[in-house]
């Protein structure tokens, strides 16, 4: 124990020594690196936290970015949307990624003044399956509802049947599966069943619901994906790039045109088409308009305080931002989630100019 | 000459050592005070009679009834005290009244090995052998599990240390008049630590209440779960907090910060009864 004491004391003061060599090395030209690095363009580290939803988009995102701006240092640290609003709240972050936005009485803690919303992508929350001799399973909003609600226990019941025409379905038992923690995917799952299945969805919406006690919880979308992964009848909801890492089979979902849509990069898409968004750029991709859409399709935005005091920091940080609701969309759909319709994207990019760096 | 020197600069630094003893102790009071006050602050809105008599645990409408997790953290606390204390108790009776001496330092080194293994090992330990393994599933019975082996390595060290306090004349006088090992464990060893004996356990019964990670793996997450069937998903105290806080809202958080509180009475109530009953015992068996 002292031997490990002793050497996390000896890395960490080779870790300052080293640095300190750095410095000193630098000196030589610093004469004009000094004044420099007030301007845009010095070095310059950007620190973040907020949804793990976007957080593989964001990985990549700052990978891309910093073969473009090489002086700047970006960390996104995950932990939730929770967490992430709360930090830009406190200002302990530079920007936050978040799957809703702030409410109301919650602005107003906010300590560095108004807020803007970049969109930066969607993507589908998928139901998950695991039932061997299904291949092709279709379900309907009210269906989705009470199979989670446990008022459909078996797989062959008559009313995932009548969603099913031709499949055999079964006599198993369904295992319900869902997040043990609080989530933004559970919120947008939730509100999607709250709004499509009104009058059958007893559970409300929100980052953690009362599910019934005959269900089982994992941590995170990984542990929800592995659960319908070891576990023969289970079903639960896993956001489509856990789905697919983890191979899983998921179900077509009738969208508010009638039509079962599989959950993919292209059917999210296409749900951002139908969609009305507000003039602070807020939106839900819930249960959008248009044949292909698929339903359960859901957003992530980065938040940043309109008021940037930080100079340096605040160029670098609207350049990332311009980044990310441009070029790094390319990435998206490989990533398995989808880019922003090409009229929000316009519209992120001219919302830049509110970004107001002092 | 020379000695009141000296005198005076031990009685100055006699002073210095006095003041910094006295600092660190208030400051341990002040922390503590602090942590009630602020955490009670924050949690006021949450409590009210719904929260220490309601098992409905609901988020989107504002409910929040702490009981179902009351009974999860004292169920699996108790499931964990159950297992551990039998097996606690027999180690270190093993190791200090039967094993032979080069067995000895092997056997207290890997035990307390075992008690420096972090939580979280533990809890994915459980969550993949236990639970899916031997398909013991996500229930109360897990946790039980997993923290009966979190707190046998604390017992058994605490208890191993108050059964050498046994005087080995009153061993010896027991094996003298013809006791058996047996005998002489029931007869002289066990009455003498006692009350030791209670406070380890106490100490590890408070280890297995507030352990949140891995009660968090493995206990099921279910919500507003009140049963004795131990083979049942459930969740307690800690694990609801670990869980719900970072995408909790602002009366949700509070209701969170109100299980701590509890958490943090019935912590303290345990530990105030456990150090009772080792006072109490310990007067009995010096004052007889």
């Amino acid at each position: 124990m002292y031997k490990t004491i002793a050497v996390c004391v000896l890395a960490a003061s080779c870790f300052a020594g080293c640095n300190k060599k750095k410095e000193e090395a630098g000196s030589g030209p610093a004469t004009t690196s000094g004044a420099k690095a007030a301007e845009p363009g010095g070095p310059v580290s950007l620190n973040a936290s907020g949804s793990t939803f976007q957080k593989p988009f964001q990985e990549a995102a700052i990978e891309g970015f910093s073969k473009i701006m090489k002086d700047a240092k970006i960390n996104y640290g995950g932990g939730g949307s929770g967490k992430g609003r709360q930090d830009l709240a406190d200002q302990v972050v530079d920007f936050a990624g978040a799957d809703s936005p702030y409410k109301d009485a919650e602005l107003a803690k906010n300590k560095g003044g108004d807020v803007l919303y970049f969109p930066i992508l969607l993507g589908a929350i998928t139901i998950s399956y695991n039932v061997d001799g299904i291949d092709k399973l279709q379900l309907s909003p009210v269906t989705v509802a009470k199979i989670f609600q446990r008022d459909i226990k078996k797989w062959n019941d008559k009313e995932i049947a009548a969603d099913n025409p031709d499949a055999k379905l079964p006599d198993a038992d369904i295992v319900v599966a869902h997040r043990s923690d609080g989530s933004g995917t559970t919120d947008n799952f939730t509100k999607y069943l709250d709004r499509t299945a009104k009058d059958v969805w007893k559970l409300k919406s929100g980052s953690t619901v009362e599910w019934p006690a005959d269900t089982q919880a994992g941590n995170g979308n990984p542990g929800v994906a592995q659960i319908v992964k070891s576990t023969k009848g289970a079903i639960g909801y896993v956001d489509l790039s856990d789905a697919k890492a983890s191979g899983l089979k998921f179900a077509l979902i009738k969208n508010q045109a009638g039509k079962y849509v599989e959950p993919s990069s292209d059917s999210a898409s296409a749900a951002g088409d139908g969609i009305e968004v507000k003039d602070n750029l807020l939106f839900s991709a819930l249960d959008p308009k248009g044949d292909g859409s698929y339903p359960i399709t859901y957003q992530s935005w980065v938040i940043v305080y309109a008021k940037q005091t930080n100079p340096t920091k605040g160029a670098a940080l609207k350049a990332y931002l311009k980044y990310l609701v441009t070029d790094a969309q390319a990435m998206l759909k490989e990533l398995d989630f989808a880019p922003l319709p090409r009229s929000l994207a316009g519209k992120a990019v001219a919302q830049l100019d509110k970004i107001q760096v002092q | 000459m020379q000695l009141s020197e000296l005198r005076g600069h031990k009685q100055y630094s006699d002073r210095a050592f006095r003041g910094l003893a006295v600092a660190a102790a208030g400051l341990v009071l002040l922390v503590l005070g602090m942590i009630a006050l602020t955490m009670t602050r924050r949690a006021w809105p949450a409590f009210g009679t719904e929260f220490f008599s309601s098992t409905r645990w609901s988020a989107a409408e504002g409910i929040f009834g702490a009981l179902p997790f009351i009974w999860g953290t004292l169920y699996t606390a108790a499931i964990a005290i159950a297992i551990a204390v039998p097996i606690s108790l027999g180690v270190s009776l093993f190791i200090t009244q039967v094993a032979p001496p080069w067995m000895k330092k092997p056997l207290v080194y890997l035990m307390d090995l075992l008690a420096v293994v972090p939580s979280v090992v533990f809890g994915l330990w459980g969550v993949l052998v236990l639970s899916q393994h031997f398909g013991l599933g996500r229930s109360f019975l897990t946790a039980g599990i997993i923290l009966a082996i979190m707190i046998i390595p604390i017992i058994t060290s605490l208890s191993r240390e108050v059964i050498e306090t046994t005087p080995s004349s009153e061993k010896e006088a027991a094996l003298a008049l013809g006791a058996t090992r047996w005998e002489m464990i029931t007869a002289s060893v066990l009455p003498h630590s006692t009350g030791g004996l209670v406070g380890a356990v106490m100490l590890g019964l408070g280890r297995a209440m507030g352990e949140t990670i891995a009660a968090a793996l493995v206990i099921g997450s279910a919500i507003g779960q009140i049963t004795l069937n131990p083979f049942a998903p459930g969740n307690s105290m800690p694990a609801v907090i670990a869980n719900e806080w970072g995408e909790a809202a602002e009366n949700h958080k509070s209701a969170l910060i109100a299980l701590a509180v509890t958490l943090f009475i019935i912590t303290i109530a345990v530990n105030l009864i456990a150090t009772g009953i080792v006072q109490r015992s310990m007067k009995r068996s010096r004052g007889v």
